[in-house]
């Protein structure tokens, strides 16, 4: 998030787009709530009428995939109707001219037919964006999970920016992340391409850097991201895989396929506090510690880098994930002196990543700091860009043109599938399903259908229904809502039965490389 | 221009225009006592226990709903004050199932109430708000006598049907503060608006949840300034302050709520948002407070596992260490570093991910480290 929560009640306008905030960020989704309460409008952009819609001035259901020609389409009239942000777009930004001539292509009429939301409503928003000034974009996984993810991410930019909408308080764009501490993990440079604090490996500077930190030679080639680290293992061009506390044979696209892939790694080692479906895959399991049993930090989705603290013991034998890396490097011929969280933090990732330079324990005992934090008197930074002074230099307008999902839908499978999550479990349910109670809020999965579709293929609230797609095939409760237009199945990947998964299409944005989770062809029928 | 004044306990003091009694006093740290007040929502006005004298007045003000006002004469603690609190307290004691020890009964009727309460369903313990009720502490404050108090609380509905939250109507108060909570906080509208007749008289109103609205978030019950709403995992196993809190961050989304750990005896036993904290300000929801106890599930792994013939079996720590750093160097060496990948956890702490991708890097030898980072 360029911004912070904190900016939530106080903002005065909103774009939420892709984002179903009351279910998958519940504490953020009040806020908003409270600022519509409190005057503030907001526009929610999703193809369902998640619960957010009985807040919204307006809600344009748009069709599964279209958002690069609604975000065009308002570009287009910001820019014909001159409502655009002049005098921020000459100062501080650059590739005006090339937005202006690929947006001049999705004329409201356009951007209708692709989209599904009427020119006029378009026209409005887009007179209603420019009226109130800056806008929250906030968005999520419904922008990002597709196999144009990367360009959904530009095009939401390039309507902040053309707005001058970035760099001020409740402005921004703003994604809410979706794991705890995802966002930490890429700051820890839990990621191919990046050393922690975003350090590319291939540049030399930052790799001497790292070389002489851990006193050893490093490879400055970009490493393997998940998807292909999974077609690598059948290929054998993985031959061993090692697996942290991610289930990934319940959250990655096709599950026959990835579990195909994990059965035929040469060794497999896990690190988890459950046996799950992919620690059976395993050749070595470690027992960790969970959350609550053990000190260290998680890092929120406004940057915040917050204590997590040790409560009670953990059961048995179970470690620190931090200890058992730190015991095979040892195994390994590396002694690593840090012996703690705090050490890790202190003593390593505080020195090497620049932006955290400031943030040491004893200055995040009550409510964090946010990075960047460049020194120890830094207070940290409540919003990124300021007054439009983009980090980089000035903000980078990138034109793209709308593409459609891999998949859609057609003759034989007729619905599009979009999966997510929901807001009494969470992800496989490892930790939700085992925590009293939740399980009895929602105890199975659902195949959500509109009114219309369940009139038409004779199918009744809570029956069981199969959904297939050319990849699998699962039998689920039918649950006929509201929510849903005609066309679409949504579901979650939160029970083993009936998981999404199984359906999903294995196809990935080229540069993210992050699964098409929110489309796919499938059909429905009664059982 | 300055702003104005008033006299507070006799000492002329500045406010804020729209302030009201209650706020211009915490601005100058003096303590006004409240059951109702919710900070940040507008008052319900339901307790009386705010009431403050105001010179000129014939009657005492509530301090939460009557806006200050230039040239006020305030008394916060006076006798007619003080009087008025011990009424009011006395009454909403008397109002419902308050069996603790704050029902100074003549030492026959105790032992009888006591036991006509605790044969109802939740009063076979003591309350659950015991130690830590707003009612309880002002009663012990005030040095509220309940012994002229009729003590035949109506029959009042029990709602102990739901997953994670009882709501035991016999000891509400009808402060409305939980209505507040989930309407004006959480913006749910669960609750039926508080309907008053006077201050202090909500005859018949209750806040009946609406389970098609709720989201279970539990607000509600950390709003409950009584033992009226509680949750039912932790009914029974912790009281007042015999907990330690522990405050850490939420593991579920991306939004890092702070959370306090009650923690007894080894076991987390509730959560509650802390109060005023980045970036949640005390507020949670249905996964934060009531997703805890995974940790304490005897389905976790508490021992290495290596797999051998199919199935796995326990090892040492160094057997399994051993084996793995073994085989790593194995591959590394026949088929170079690149031909072993990892995938960290989004999940777990920093620290966590660093190391393991220091390991990847500085001990493997690859870039091959990634996690779910895009979903």
């Amino acid at each position: 998030m360029t911004n912070s929560f904190a900016d939530f009640d106080k903002a005065k306008m909103f774009f939420v787009i892709g984002s179903n905030m009351t279910e998958a960020h519940p504490v953020a989704s009040t806020f908003v709530k409270n600022a519509v309460n409190n005057g503030a409008k907001l526009v929610l952009v999703d193809p369902r009428r998640t619960a957010l819609a009985d807040f919204a001035k307006v809600h344009l259901p748009l069709k599964v995939g279209s958002d690069i020609a609604l975000l065009n389409g308002l570009m287009h009239v910001l820019i014909k109707e001159d409502l655009y942000a002049k005098e921020y777009v000459q100062t501080c930004t650059v590739g005006f001219e090339e937005l202006k001539a690929t947006v001049e292509n999705y004329p409201p009429e356009r951007a209708e037919e692709i989209s599904g939301i009427p020119a006029e409503q378009i026209k409005e928003v887009a007179r209603l964006l420019a009226a109130n000034r800056p806008a929250m974009l906030i968005y999520t996984l419904g922008i990002t999970e597709h196999t144009c993810g990367v360009n959904n991410v530009m095009s939401t930019a390039n309507l902040q920016m053309l707005l001058g909408n970035v760099g001020f308080e409740c402005g921004g764009v703003n994604p809410l992340r979706g794991q705890n501490n995802v966002q930490g993990a890429c700051d820890m440079g839990a990621l191919p391409n990046v050393y922690p604090g975003y350090q590319k490996v291939t540049d030399p500077a930052a790799k001497a850097k790292f070389e002489e930190a851990w006193g050893t030679e490093l490879d400055d080639k970009l490493g393997l991201m998940i998807p292909a680290m999974m077609d690598g293992l059948p290929t054998g061009q993985v031959k061993a895989f090692y697996i942290f506390g991610e289930n990934l044979a319940n959250t990655e696209p096709d599950i026959r396929h990835v579990e195909h892939c994990l059965e035929s790694a040469e060794f497999v080692v896990a690190n988890d506090i459950f046996p799950t479906e992919t620690t059976r895959f395993a050749d070595v399991i470690f027992p960790a510690t969970a959350w609550s049993e053990d000190d260290g930090t998680f890092t929120n989705s406004e940057r915040r880098v917050n204590r997590v603290r040790k409560a009670v013991e953990p059961p048995g034998q179970a470690k620190p994930n931090w200890w058992v890396f730190k015991q095979i490097a040892k195994r390994m011929g590396h002694d690593w002196e840090s012996n703690s969280g705090q050490e890790i933090w202190d003593n390593e990732i505080s020195v090497l990543a620049p932006s955290m330079v400031g943030i040491k324990f004893s200055r995040i005992e009550h409510d964090g700091l946010q990075w960047p934090v460049p020194d120890l008197n830094h207070l940290g930074t409540p919003f990124l860009h300021k007054d439009g002074c983009f980090t980089c230099g000035l903000g980078n307008f990138k034109a793209v043109e709308w593409t459609p999902p891999a998949e859609v839908a057609d003759e034989e499978y007729p619905f599009v599938l979009s999966t997510g999550r929901r807001l009494y479990h969470y992800h496989t349910r490892t930790q939700t399903g085992r925590s009293g109670g939740l399980n009895d809020l929602l105890s199975e999965e659902t195949a959500d259908i509109s009114l219309d579709d369940a009139q038409r293929l004779g199918i009744s609230q809570g029956q069981k229904v199969a959904v297939s797609s050319r990849r699998g095939r699962v039998e689920v409760t039918a649950k006929v809502t509201p929510q849903v237009p005609p066309g679409m199945v949504w579901m979650a990947f939160h029970f083993r039965e009936g998981c999404a998964n199984w359906l999903t299409n294995p196809v990935y944005d080229p540069v993210s490389q992050t699964a098409e989770y929110k489309a796919c062809a499938v059909k429905i029928e009664p059982i | 221009m300055a702003d104005p004044s008033l006299i507070l306990n006799g000492k002329p003091v500045e406010f804020q225009p729209g302030q009201t009694i209650l706020e211009a006093a915490q601005a100058q740290g003096v303590r006004i006592p409240t059951l109702c007040y919710l900070k940040g929502c507008s008052p319900t006005a339901a307790c009386g226990i705010c009431v403050v004298e105001v010179a000129g007045s014939d009657h005492l003000m509530l301090s939460c709903s009557t806006p200050a006002e230039a040239g006020m004469d305030i008394k916060t603690d006076s006798e007619m004050v003080c009087a008025s609190r011990r009424k009011t307290l006395a009454d909403l004691v008397a109002s419902g199932d308050h069996n603790c020890f704050v029902m100074d009964l003549p030492p026959d009727q105790w032992s009888e109430r006591q036991f006509e309460v605790m044969l109802k369903p939740w009063h076979d313990q003591v309350c659950p708000a015991h130690g830590d009720c707003r009612l309880q502490d002002l009663v012990v404050e005030y040095g509220v006598s309940l012994q002229s108090q009729e003590a035949a609380p109506a029959e009042r509905p029990l709602d102990d049907s739901h997953p994670v939250i009882i709501r035991d109507f016999s000891r509400c108060i009808q402060c409305g503060r939980c209505v507040q909570a989930c309407n004006q906080v959480q913006v749910n509208r669960a609750l039926p608006e508080i309907e008053l007749e006077a201050p202090g008289k909500a005859n018949g109103w209750l806040p009946v949840a609406d389970y098609d609205n709720c989201t279970h978030c539990g607000e509600c019950v950390q709003a409950c300034p009584v033992g009226a709403l509680f949750e039912r995992k932790a009914y029974g196993r912790i009281h007042g302050h015999e907990a330690t809190k522990v405050r850490t961050t939420c593991p579920y989304c991306g939004v890092g709520c702070q959370l306090w750990l009650h923690v007894k005896d080894g076991k987390v036993i509730k959560v509650t948002g802390v109060e005023g904290a980045q970036p949640n300000r005390g507020r949670l929801c249905v996964k934060g407070r009531f997703g805890y106890d995974f940790i304490h599930s005897p389905e976790r792994l508490t021992t290495p596992l290596i797999k051998e013939n199919g199935g796995f079996r326990e090892a040492s720590w160094d057997e399994a260490l051993d084996l793995v750093a073994n085989r790593f160097m194995e591959i590394k060496e026949k088929h170079g570093p690149d031909s072993i990948a990892g995938v960290s956890c989004a999940r777990s702490i920093n620290e966590d991910s660093y190391n393991m991708q220091k390991l990847f890097r500085a001990v493997i030898g690859t870039n091959n480290i990634d996690h779910c980072a895009r979903t």
